[in-house]
């Protein structure tokens, strides 16, 4: 089934979504329920209805990300903000099939900031996944995390979907060369707007890891990639940008159904490529503002963020799978109303939308 | 423009107070068969304007003789006229015989300004022309002012628990000076850049507020403004 195809698959409502929401979903996609009052009977109706056209289990995930703790213990701000959105999960019903952590859960790389960090989660109740950004690598080249978390390369199968967790963040050796100190290097790297930086790549041993993992996945299984960085180029001078992002999406790009969700941009960002979708994650932490260019048209900005309301433009966010495999995201932002990007919203729009967010 | 405008009286009175002065040994009496004793000294006058800080050096009249009508209106123009560019000490000399005007900008030596347009551009450079020496001295001190503003903005030691200025505003961006002073909303008053810093010195960064004379203010102001030179405003976005 090509992409274009898929694009017509009816939408199917979920729990979670408004009301009003679902029903300009419905709306667009000429399917018109009887008013009974309650959205999730219109879900319930409706699902009754509609033919789902590939097998794939409708399922929830959540995700957190970008917490950067540093080691001033549970007090600091960053902390009480991760262990703010751990208890909005456990206090999800139902509970989300699994939490996705996106990477930077440090702010320096230090393993005080780690063993927090890695105390704070094992609080949630849902099983963690979790994956690697730039300021958890670059103090010691990711021994501590990896220690902690394992590889941050890996695969793995969940109600038909076919997930992968990459580490985006790789970036060539310009420290030896230079003598930088581990505490040099990862201040470095952790300065989004160093002129002086170099670009993320996913890696040429990455690229083979991910080519073979592919090689035994059906074209038609839906794929799910994390990745820290964006997969696509958006503002090299802050690096949002994954240098090998072409390479990348040329790997993913035989397969029907593909989304990205990524950490590090603390923002709402949407991107579509080809089919390929592509979502950011917001912050716990603080959100970052738009870049001054290369904004993804698909995007539905955030209004700037209040900076005398500190939880303002941050929070967490919910995935709810749909049965053609793509996604719809939900953007749980503290102190605003959520944000819902649908799949359906995507292929619909051709400007990007400017309604405020709150 | 505005600076060729306004020097265009002035250059057309000092067009006309040369010629009358220099007319003006032709036809203005000598001060031997005017009567007055020579000390051997050069006669001038010197017509000091209401500032007391324009003066016009009148050669060939001795101090306190009355000035021929013409000569005294000319000289009275010239000083107005130079009282328009600017509130520096100027003394013009109108010398009996050379077709040039002498200026001293702030009691400096005399310079001849002999093409007339000169004479804006003179005075705003107090008299002597910026030297290539002094304009790298200027930029590299600026330079270093800026340098020092971005090596703060990025140091996370301005507060005490870790995050810096760039965590929110990489390149200085959603910082806005070119819109201060303005009303700011949750601070209930009119506020200028350097309070909004301060305030966020003091809470997302929860350290000490800088003096106002302060040389990191100065340098972090020097920064942000330098970095959001000519940027588009985008209220609400960035």
């Amino acid at each position: 089934m090509s992409a274009k195809k898929k694009d017509k698959t009816p939408y199917i409502s979920l729990p979670g979504i408004s009301r009003r929401e679902f029903l300009k979903t419905a709306v667009t996609t000429g399917i018109l329920v009887a008013s009974s009052g309650c959205a999730s009977q219109y879900s319930q109706s409706l699902a009754e209805q509609v033919e789902i056209k590939q097998g794939t289990e409708e399922f929830m995930f959540a995700y957190i990300s970008d917490s950067h703790l540093l080691d001033r213990g549970k007090e600091h701000r960053f902390a009480r903000s991760l262990i703010k959105a751990v208890e909005d999960v456990n206090a999800m019903d139902p509970q989300p099939d699994f939490v996705l952590y996106g990477g930077d859960l440090a702010q320096l790389g230090l393993r005080e900031e780690l063993t927090l960090g890695k105390e704070i989660i094992a609080e949630l109740k849902p099983k963690v996944h979790m994956m690697v950004g730039e300021h958890d690598w670059y103090f010691d080249m990711g021994e501590a995390w990896k220690e902690f978390f394992g590889n941050p390369t890996y695969s793995f199968d969940h109600k038909g979907i076919h997930f992968i967790v990459l580490n985006s963040v790789i970036v060539e050796d310009y420290w030896s060369e230079t003598n930088m100190s581990p505490m040099d290097r990862m201040l470095f790297m952790a300065q989004l707007d160093n002129p002086k930086g170099r670009p993320f790549t996913v890696g040429k041993e990455q690229r083979g890891w991910l080519s073979n993992d592919l090689s035994s996945v059906k074209k038609d299984t839906p794929v799910v990639i994390f990745s820290h960085s964006p997969l696509y180029k958006y503002y090299k001078s802050w690096n949002f940008w994954t240098d090998d992002a072409e390479e990348v999406q040329g790997l993913l790009s035989p397969f029907e159904t593909v989304t990205v969700l990524h950490g590090h941009t603390h923002q709402v960002l949407t991107n579509k490529i080809d089919h390929i979708v592509f979502h950011g994650m917001l912050s716990t932490a603080w959100p970052w503002p738009y870049a001054p260019e290369g904004i993804p048209k698909y995007t539905r900005q955030m209004n700037r963020a209040d900076p005398f309301n500190q939880f303002d433009g941050t929070g967490w966010g919910k995935i709810h799978t749909i049965p053609n495999g793509n996604v719809n995201k939900t953007y749980n932002l503290w102190g605003r109303n959520p944000t819902v990007v649908s799949y359906d919203r995507i292929l619909t729009e051709r400007e990007p939308i400017s309604d405020p967010s709150y | 423009m505005k600076f060729l405008l306004k020097a265009l009286p002035c250059i057309f009175t000092f067009l006309l107070a040369l010629i009358t002065t220099t007319n003006a040994e032709v036809h203005t009496p000598g001060r031997m068969d005017r009567g007055i004793p020579s000390h051997g000294e050069k006669t001038i006058q010197v017509v000091t304007a209401c500032d007391g800080k324009k003066k016009v050096i009148v050669e060939g009249y001795y101090e306190g003789e009355v000035l021929p009508e013409e000569k005294a209106r000319q000289t009275a123009h010239l000083l107005m006229d130079l009282m328009e560019f600017c509130e520096l000490e100027i003394t013009a000399k109108i010398p009996e015989s050379e077709m040039v005007i002498q200026l001293s900008v702030n009691g400096k030596p005399f310079i001849s300004v002999k093409n007339l347009e000169e004479i804006p551009l003179v005075l705003t450079h107090g008299g002597t022309p910026h030297s290539e020496r002094e304009k790298r001295i200027w930029e590299a001190e600026m330079d270093r002012v800026i340098g020092e503003g971005y090596k703060i903005f990025h140091d996370p030691t301005l507060g005490a628990n870790g995050i810096s200025c760039d965590m929110c505003h990489p390149d200085a961006s959603n910082t806005h000076p070119e819109t201060y002073p303005k009303f700011q909303t949750q601070i209930k008053k009119v506020t200028l850049l350097r309070e909004m810093i301060n305030w966020c010195i003091e809470n997302p960064l929860e350290g000490k507020k800088l003096a106002e004379d302060d040389h990191r203010m100065k340098a972090l102001e020097s920064y942000i403004i330098s970095a959001r030179a000519g940027k588009k405003i985008e209220p609400g976005k960035h």
